[in-house]
């Protein structure tokens, strides 16, 4: 593992630690009180499940077009954090929902959409996993129009009549909620990139393993 | 100590660090209700508490992030023991069966 | 630009050909979209009468169904006779072996729709008809659409392991907007006074969707294509 892992996975891990108290000191917000401090965890998390679709979609296009398997690994990595992290946002905003708007799902563009693009993200790991030979490119394939729906997903929520609130709601965060908001998020990025680094970690192992076993069939 | 053994024991670390801030740090309590007013009465927003769905979101977000660590590292440690355990069959000039 | 068009006719009519003379898998699929519905309609009924809004989602649910059905069949048998490698073999453009396989499997639904939308009509008591234009123009985008994702996917999967349960995975989540867009575009004209400007919106989505994928679809086939 590079030298900045272990440093980067303690800060981490420390503003995890300290999140709750940031978050128990944030004011509360005026019409959803207690239950909308689910908010400094759920908007993180989405972003990182937009950002590692994003993420595996790039990889996944300069494998195909390209054919390092770097990239391949790393579009695998990318694939299984935004099962991660959209499973954190798909549970954690319907646990809000439930409150803030008395039902626990409705079928508005944002979250039909999030839940489609994370269904994408599943099946890319059961072809990575099932496919057998061949299933490399194919999951390639799957990840590119996975990635064309990530753009879809963020702006749909201006555009369309919806429940959810919209982009406009954290650029115009009050200073007291904002400052654990941004901490929160920054640690989110940080969880992401060492979450990224692990796994492609795993892959370079399992690449590793293959080519010992060819060298000991030649 | 195997990888899998370190990722454990660091990932308990932070659980227990958070703990210890959350507990140390009293979230504010929510206003008590002053005089008696029955449940039925309350505006339905109010009727569901709050608590239980915040904590179990943030339950949610530590054991999946938990829980994946721990499958990333136990995986790996697969991994790297087959590894560990093929290049030294090589370096012995052993086939594998 | 004449290459191209000559590929795409050669390729539409030799699968034209192949299942007008054995027509394996339109009788098949149209059999199948028809139990669909039925199996729908049934489990949709209440009081000894289906559920009124149900005709186009059951519409486009046996569209969905019967394009699975359709694509796996037709590409397993290109499969089996290995005819898949030695067009791919052909001194051809492969966008334009995509295309004319495209074509081949619109057509094919198209067919079975030509089925179901009278089926459907009559089951639900659906004024299906009432705006013919707009229903060509939801169906016709909508095929497209899915038909456009769904030919790229059954071709990749000709060789992988697992490969029919496999396509509805891979196939269905990325066709969500397209299905919700017909579904949608079709209720609307389903209604006693349709409102044009709505009918038109999801149609002017569909052809957005089309253009995406089919744009998507050919940019990935030919490195897709090649192992």
């Amino acid at each position: 593992m590079p030298k900045w892992f272990m440093p980067a996975a303690v800060i981490c891990g420390i503003m995890f630690a300290l999140s709750p108290v940031l978050i128990a000191r944030a004011p509360y917000e005026s019409t959803m009180g207690l239950v909308q401090k689910i908010f400094y965890y759920h908007m993180p998390a989405a972003g990182m499940f937009l950002v590692a679709a994003v993420v595996c979609g790039i990889a996944s296009v300069r494998y195909l077009f390209g054919g390092s398997p770097r990239q391949d690994r790393l579009a695998w990595a990318a694939a299984e954090l935004v099962v991660l992290f959209g499973a954190i946002a798909l549970v954690t905003g319907p646990l809000w929902a439930r409150k803030a708007w008395g039902v626990w799902w409705q079928w508005d563009v944002r979250l039909t959409s999030s839940l489609m693009g994370w269904m994408v993200a599943v099946a890319y790991l059961l072809v990575r996993k099932y496919g057998g030979p061949g299933s490399d490119k194919l999951a390639a394939g799957l990840a590119l129009f996975g990635m064309a729906n990530v753009p879809f997903i963020y702006i749909s929520v201006n555009y369309w009549r919806t429940i959810h609130p919209t982009t406009n709601v954290v650029p115009t965060l009050p200073t007291s909620m904002g400052v654990p908001f941004w901490f929160c998020f920054t640690a989110f990025v940080l969880l992401f990139v060492l979450l990224l680094r692990l796994r492609v970690r795993l892959e370079e192992q399992r690449s590793r393993l293959d080519v010992l076993y060819l060298s000991l069939d030649e | 100590m195997t990888v899998f053994k370190r990722v454990i024991t660091f990932a308990s670390l932070i659980l227990l660090l958070a703990a210890g801030s959350i507990a140390a740090e009293q979230p504010q309590q929510t206003e008590q209700q002053k005089g008696f007013v029955p449940v039925s009465e309350l505006p339905p927003q109010d009727q569901l508490p709050a608590a239980p769905l915040l904590v179990s979101a943030y339950a949610f977000v530590w054991l999946a992030v938990f829980g994946y660590v721990v499958s990333v590292a136990r995986r790996l440690s697969v991994v790297q023991r087959e590894c560990e355990r093929l290049e030294a069959d090589i370096s012995r000039g052993h086939r594998t069966p | 630009m004449n290459a191209f068009v000559r590929i795409v006719w050669l390729v539409v009519r030799k699968d034209l050909t192949v299942e007008v003379r054995s027509r394996e898998v339109i009788y098949t699929t149209v059999f199948f979209a028809v139990t669909v519905v039925l199996v729908f309609a049934f489990a949709l009924v209440r009081e000894g009468r289906a559920l009124g809004d149900a005709a186009a989602g059951i519409l486009w649910i046996a569209i969905a169904f019967a394009g699975t059905l359709a694509l796996g069949r037709t590409f397993e048998r290109e499969r089996q006779a290995e005819t898949l490698r030695a067009l791919l073999l052909a001194p051809a453009d492969r966008p334009a072996i995509y295309v004319g396989k495209l074509v081949g499997i619109v057509v094919l639904l198209v067919a079975t729709e030509l089925v179901l939308v009278p089926l459907i009509a009559f089951l639900f008591q659906a004024p299906l008809f009432s705006q013919p234009l707009w229903l060509t123009a939801v169906l016709l985008t909508g095929t497209l659409g899915y038909c456009a994702v769904g030919t790229l996917f059954a071709a990749m999967l000709v060789r992988a392991r697992s490969r029919d349960v496999l396509l509805p995975v891979l196939l269905y989540p990325i066709t969500i907007p397209v299905i919700i867009a017909g579904v949608r575009g079709t209720a609307a004209l389903l209604e006693p006074t349709p409102d044009v400007a709505i009918i038109r919106f999801w149609v002017s989505l569909l052809v957005a969707f089309d253009t995406v994928f089919v744009t998507l679809a050919l940019w990935t086939f030919e490195p897709l294509m090649t192992d």
